[in-house]
């Protein structure tokens, strides 16, 4: 498991969705793409489809409508799939925490390997969360095999 | 139309509908009306002065609740805000979507987060709320309360 | 000929924002829509009240992020309006530059999406490039590329400093020829003209009933900008104009936006040049009981805050009407009867901003997903490269 996630991670494409969020880290995700950041050199492709994702990039603060969404693409996406939560309002909510509509942190609808903050993460630190979590696979995979995608993931 | 001209307008046209009025600066005019003469003083102002209609916002005081509509006339920099207030119990008042397609979107909000009835709107459907939200709870009340039970209200960090 | 329901949305990779229209159509053309929103609801009106005057500000700039400073400049004024009072001369030229530094880097996104949903993807990564440069001012400026945090009730929070002056206004003239360049190669290009002309018409007529607000309105040939009408900050003490358009299609929307980045950049770098000495805060301690309303001209049209107040130092009430709002609807009569391979960009030139109004595909009338979002951007695309091969240009 954790050998093909490392292969996967070599040329990770990436899901992008926004589950609620005023969008600023959506645009530094994107930002990503354009020349200046130019993370098409790790490989990092952004793909329409869930069906062809091995990142899953997740923003926003997870509110009701979205939440049911999130579960459900997530159960599309292939496993192994690694979840990515940029910015504070997908690591705990953030400022809405007490909102009406955003019940539950993200993580308690889909689990989370990676957290990247900031409000918004500047573009360095998305490819820097990113590239970190390929090295620790990296890293997982050359230590042990037949350990659980969990303990890989999240060590 | 001089910003004196339209006041005069209003209060000649609308005396016994006008209960309050509120000429609080040179820019701004907070006109308190009896609801059943909302379209007439709407239509006075969008269709005859041809200001704009910029929003309306529902408020829930304890008494009552408050709608103010809000008509700038940009080329003399004057908000007239109209405002209504409602029985807090059953709060009615005639739509505005047969004068402009504007408020479609704004009563629709006001009805699901403040539980006011738009006499003659079409479609009173949720726009913001998920579907799963309960039909008998308003948001910006002030007697709303937290209803869902698996909420999680703090960050985790114990 | 058979009818059949597109939906658009909500999940798309370059559209970064939820949203829900069902489209209905017949053959190749549009019969009409239906708007699912509620995707980025978070009830920030609720949580305003709980919040005093000061902390508000960081709430309301987390409304949108493409115009995060437009939601609280226009809840500063709100509050201010209530005493009311003038913030100090410095204090306006410096909101006035973030304000512009802002819609330059809001057009310039738009046109990079704009160009993609056309097929133009060169466009897109040399205009993103070019916001690059814009974002390094604003970063320059305010210490961050986003979420400025430069207002407060009565002023500003930062001043800005002199030796960053002439830094910041090179920056600005090193954009200028590209964007020249490219407002020629996109305005006299005969394949958008054949794509974008005639298409996605919003009459003024309907634009008035909408209350459609910004470029979406302008384009239809109505005259209004908060900036020249509702005079606030240092617009009133910059040379600057109005840029108005007659037919409402999706190319004079266009047209609208690239026109005012030079005005933008015009009245940025007067005020910087002009930027006068003084005190940036007038120093509010408490908030009388009242109301204020506090409207600003935003990248996509007025921006407009309620603020009611107890005199306690938090709201009691704060509405929040961000310009979507009025120019989502639009949508509908912008769309009926246009082709499915439209869609994508005359949506697009409303310049939507669903995080600030709290998101296309094709169903049967089963509810079978016919064609997603991703397929009708496709569409759109095809339409560009057959227009190009019909019109025999490389």
């Amino acid at each position: 498991m954790s050998f093909r996630l490392n292969a996967l991670l070599r040329s990770p494409w990436l899901f992008h969705l926004s589950t609620g969020s005023c969008n600023n880290c959506d645009i530094e995700v994107l930002d990503c793409l354009t020349p200046r950041f130019d993370v098409e050199r790790f490989g990092m492709v952004l793909t329409g489809s869930i069906k062809h994702a091995d990142v899953l990039l997740v923003t926003g603060s997870c509110n009701r409508q979205s939440a049911e969404r999130l579960r459900r693409l997530y159960e599309q996406a292939p496993k192994p799939c690694v979840v990515v939560a940029i910015g504070e309002c997908s690591l705990s909510r953030g400022m809405f925490v007490e909102s009406y509509n955003c019940p539950v942190p993200i993580d308690h609808v889909v689990p989370v390997d990676v957290y990247i903050p900031g409000c918004p993460p500047k573009p360095e630190a998305v490819i820097a969360g990113v590239v970190k979590l390929m090295a620790k696979v990296r890293e997982a995979t050359k230590k042990g095999r037949g350990k659980a995608p969990e303990e890989v993931a999240t060590a | 139309m001089t910003r004196d001209q339209v006041l005069q307008e209003l209060t000649g046209r609308f005396s016994e509908a006008i209960l309050a009025l509120w000429d609080v600066s040179p820019k701004r005019v907070y006109v308190d009306i009896d609801p059943a003469a909302l379209v007439g003083v709407s239509t006075l102002l969008f269709r005859e002065l041809g200001a704009r209609f910029c929003t309306a916002s529902g408020v829930d005081t304890r008494s009552a609740v408050e709608i103010l509509y809000h008509y700038i006339l940009e080329p003399i920099n004057l908000m007239v805000s109209v405002r209504v207030s409602l029985d807090r119990k059953a709060p009615l008042v005639d739509s505005l979507t047969g004068l402009f397609a504007a408020a479609d979107f704004i009563e629709r909000e006001i009805h699901e987060l403040l539980g006011v009835n738009f006499r003659g709107h079409e479609t009173p459907r949720r726009l913001l709320l998920p579907e799963q939200w309960p039909d008998d709870v308003q948001p910006l009340r002030r007697d709303y309360a937290e209803w869902d039970p698996n909420a999680v209200r703090d960050r985790g960090v114990r | 000929m058979k009818k059949a329901t597109i939906a658009l949305g909500p999940y798309h990779p370059l559209q970064e924002e939820p949203e829900f229209f069902t489209l209905t159509v017949d053959g190749e053309q549009v019969v009409d829509i239906d708007l699912k929103m509620g995707y980025n609801h978070r009830g920030i009106e609720k949580l305003s009240e709980s919040r005093t005057f000061d902390q508000g500000v960081y709430l309301v700039e987390r409304i949108c992020g493409i115009c995060s400073t437009s939601h609280p400049y226009a809840y500063t004024r709100a509050v201010e309006d209530i005493i009311p009072v003038e913030v100090p001369e410095r204090a306006k030229y410096i909101r006035t530059i973030i304000a512009e530094g802002e819609r330059i880097h809001s057009h310039l996104l738009w046109l990079g999406l704009a160009g993609h949903f056309l097929g133009y993807d060169t466009v897109y990564m040399w205009v993103w490039k070019l916001r690059e440069e814009i974002l390094d001012v604003m970063e320059i400026l305010s210490g961050n590329r986003n979420n400025y945090g430069m207002f407060r009730p009565g002023g500003v929070r930062r001043d800005i400093r002199a030796e960053d002056i002439p830094v910041v206004l090179a920056k600005l003239e090193s954009i200028l020829p590209t964007v020249n360049m490219l407002k020629a190669a996109v305005l006299d290009d005969p394949v958008l003209h054949a794509r974008l002309k005639g298409v996605g018409v919003l009459t003024r007529e309907a634009a008035i009933d909408f209350g459609a607000l910004g470029p979406t309105s302008r384009a239809s040939g109505v005259d209004h900008d908060l900036r020249r009408d509702c005079p606030y900050g240092a617009y009133d003490r910059v040379d600057w104009k109005v840029i108005t358009r007659e037919n409402g299609d999706v190319f004079d929307k266009l047209v609208v936006r690239v026109l005012e980045l030079f005005e933008s950049a015009t009245i940025m770098k007067t005020c910087l040049e002009n930027l006068p000495a003084g005190e940036i805060d007038a120093g509010l301690t408490t908030i009388p009981a009242g109301e204020g309303i506090g409207h600003i001209e935003a990248p996509r049209g007025e921006t407009f805050h309620y603020v009611r107040s107890d005199g306690t130092n938090r709201p009691v009430r704060h509405k929040v009407r961000a310009p979507t709002f009025m120019n989502l609807p639009t949508f509908r009569a912008t769309v009926r009867g246009a082709y499915v391979a439209d869609t994508t960009i005359i949506l697009a030139a409303i310049d939507p901003c669903y995080c600030c109004t709290e998101r296309m595909a094709v169903r049967d009338p089963s509810g079978r997903r016919l064609m997603g979002g991703p397929d009708l951007v496709r569409l759109s695309r095809a339409k560009t490269e057959r227009l190009r091969k019909e019109m025999g240009l490389p």
